[in-house]
């Protein structure tokens, strides 16, 4: 863009200092927010090092703090949400381009964007008040009836488990995936899918072996989105996961993901807990800004090559 | 001369031609059903995908307008006892506090962030790239993150617990949302609105106040609600710095009290009056973010269809 407005034409500097210095400003508030989890996490860090990543059991308020069993909850929730949501979100963004008739278009799609507005306290509520007893009434008897009360679906019925905040994060993922994986669906250039059409191909072999594997990068891009979304999510999870920090033994076992056990236990941390804690939102910070970044990575990849 | 027309060796390509014919018509009956049951699975999931959303929309009527009247919006919460388990009083000081503490956090951040978005749309230097990555990067941050710095640079100095806090945690997490939504308000601008200002001898400055801030208002407007309404529903970043308070906080140096707050602390409640009520706070405050995400539709809408 060799037309756009130098910004610094020497005609008006202060314009210029002014946008400068609010984005210096803005820079230097993000340094000040890092320094300020990495400052706070450092006591931590000195004192426990890597028993911190691989250290099996967390015990807030006398320590001691290994957050394997966290980090493993954070990850095992994230996949039990990417498992239900993929699926559905790559239906639904399929569903909205090419099958939804035209005039409830955009009425189908603001429906979507309405699950995004919810906001994730009013989540974590539904899932505790109604999904909650579902799933220990209805769903858990079902699973554990497949494999005979064995594992993976083994464990008391009390509700809250890891597949439980899964299931609420599948929700709360969804809009992500549908809302990005529609953008690079709907840049698969329609010579393509014509063509297809034109051999023969039915829909379905339209979708699969043209338009699925010509966006692909982008849809593995809005995953990870989806994905990054669900690590960091917070609120809902606390309120259904049952607050316990252990390693999984099944999908109904309670657990603690990083971000809810900051949320549960910050207010009562002192000293060394609250390092600790800081510590945990540090390696939240970590995972969850390599995930973004990958995902930025790949659906602006797949932007810029028109697909 | 015919007869070596007629023994020409067989044509690879065409028997393959009519071979892949052949099997395309033996098959077309089970491929069009194959196709009819993707369609209808595609279609299916969809459904699906709008189920939780049903169900949410049903449990917050169902519960929550029960528990809402007039008393409940613009009185003060009681604590209930053993003795009388059901005064649970009204979230008038939470509405309150959610409205001054997004409200400020938006007067902060608005400035701020249409400023930055204004310099990530004009500058293609190596740092206006870098910042614009990072701008990216910080909108899918968790939220809880500004939690932790705001407790650590506003309520470690203040030695309390503060609205305030909760202010600056959720300005920092809207400026990237606003930021963003502006730039591509601002790029959007047709180039040559922006030289026939210039050709006229104004100043960038003057180009930016007359041409393109005007021109990208709507695209501006849409962004910062859009932030309010998602920053007026976070729990997590003021969970960690607000405090509580029963009564009307109109100072933000002191403890607030806000309505997603109040939803996370009543839905653990031990009394079941206040159980109930958290669908009533939860109902409350879905609506005034829907006003605010709707209002950013409506907004935008009517702002474009007046241009033109």
């Amino acid at each position: 863009m060799a037309e756009r407005i130098r910004l610094s034409a020497t005609s008006d500097r202060p314009y210029a200092l002014l946008l400068r210095g609010a984005a210096f400003f803005f820079g230097a508030v993000i340094v000040v927010f890092v320094w300020s989890v990495v400052k706070t996490a450092w006591p931590a860090l000195h004192q426990y090092t890597y028993h911190l990543v691989t250290g099996k059991s967390w015990i807030s308020g006398t320590g001691p703090y290994g957050a394997l069993a966290l980090l493993t909850d954070t990850v095992l929730t994230t996949l039990i949400a990417l498992a239900i949501a993929v699926p559905v979100g790559l239906s639904s963004a399929l569903a909205l381009l090419f099958l939804i008739p035209e005039r409830i278009k955009s009425f189908a799609a603001s429906l979507v964007e309405l699950l995004a507005a919810v906001p994730s306290v009013v989540y974590g509520l539904w899932g505790l008040v109604y999904l909650a007893p579902w799933l220990s009434h209805t769903v858990q008897p079902f699973l554990a009836g497949i494999t005979g009360g064995r594992w993976p679906f083994n464990g008391a019925q009390e509700g809250f488990s890891v597949l439980l905040a899964g299931m609420v994060l599948s929700v709360m993922i969804q809009p992500t995936i549908v809302a990005i994986s529609r953008d690079v669906i709907a840049v698969v250039p329609t010579d393509l899918i014509e063509g297809g059409l034109s051999l023969g191909a039915t829909r379905s072999q339209v979708f699969t072996r043209v338009v699925l594997p010509t966006a692909k990068t982008g849809i593995f891009g809005a995953i990870a989105l989806g994905a990054g979304r669900a690590l960091g999510e917070t609120i809902a999870v606390a309120m259904v996961i049952g607050s316990n920090p252990q390693l999984p033994h099944s999908l109904f076992t309670t657990g603690a993901t990083l971000a809810s056990t900051i949320a549960t236990e910050f207010g009562n941390a002192t000293g060394n807990a609250g390092s600790a804690l800081a510590a945990l939102a540090l390696m939240l910070m970590v995972i969850t800004a390599s995930v973004n970044a990958f995902a930025r990575v790949l659906t602006k990849r797949a932007r810029g090559a028109g697909v | 001369m015919s007869d070596t027309l007629t023994n020409l060796p067989p044509d690879p390509i065409l028997e393959r031609r009519q071979q892949i014919h052949e099997r395309a018509a033996q098959t077309i009956g089970r491929r069009t059903l194959v196709s009819k049951m993707y369609v209808f699975a595609l279609l299916a999931a969809f459904i699906l995908a709008l189920v939780p959303l049903g169900s949410v929309i049903i449990a917050l009527v169902q519960k929550g307008v029960a528990s809402i009247s007039w008393p409940f919006l613009h009185t003060l919460p009681t604590q209930p006892s053993l003795i009388s388990q059901n005064a649970i009083g009204g979230i008038g000081n939470a509405i309150e506090g959610t409205v001054i503490i997004d409200g400020f956090a938006g007067l902060i951040a608005i400035p701020i962030a249409v400023l930055v978005g204004l310099y990530l749309a004009e500058s293609s230097s190596r740092v206006a790239n870098f910042l614009r990555a990072i701008t990216e990067i910080m909108t899918g941050l968790p939220s809880i993150l500004l939690g932790v710095f705001a407790y650590e640079y506003v309520v470690v100095p203040m030695k309390s617990f503060s609205g305030l806090a909760g202010i600056v945690a959720l300005a920092v997490l809207m400026v990237p949302v606003i930021a963003k939504a502006s730039e591509i308000a601002f790029r959007g601008v047709p180039t040559t609105l922006k030289e026939a200002g210039l050709a006229l001898g104004a100043r960038n400055s003057r180009v930016t106040r007359g041409i393109i801030i005007p021109a990208a208002m709507p695209g501006v407007i849409t962004g910062v609600l859009l932030s309010l309404a998602r920053a007026m529903g976070e729990t997590a970043p003021i969970l960690l710095v607000i405090g509580a308070s029963s009564g009307w906080t109109w100072n933000p140096m002191h403890s607030m009290s806000a309505l997603p707050l109040l939803t996370y602390n009543y839905s653990g409640s031990q009394y079941p009056s206040q159980r109930a009520a958290a669908w009533g706070v939860a109902l409350t405050l879905v609506i005034m973010v829907m006003v605010l995400s709707l209002g950013s539709r409506y907004v935008s809408a009517r702002m474009r269809r007046e241009r033109h």
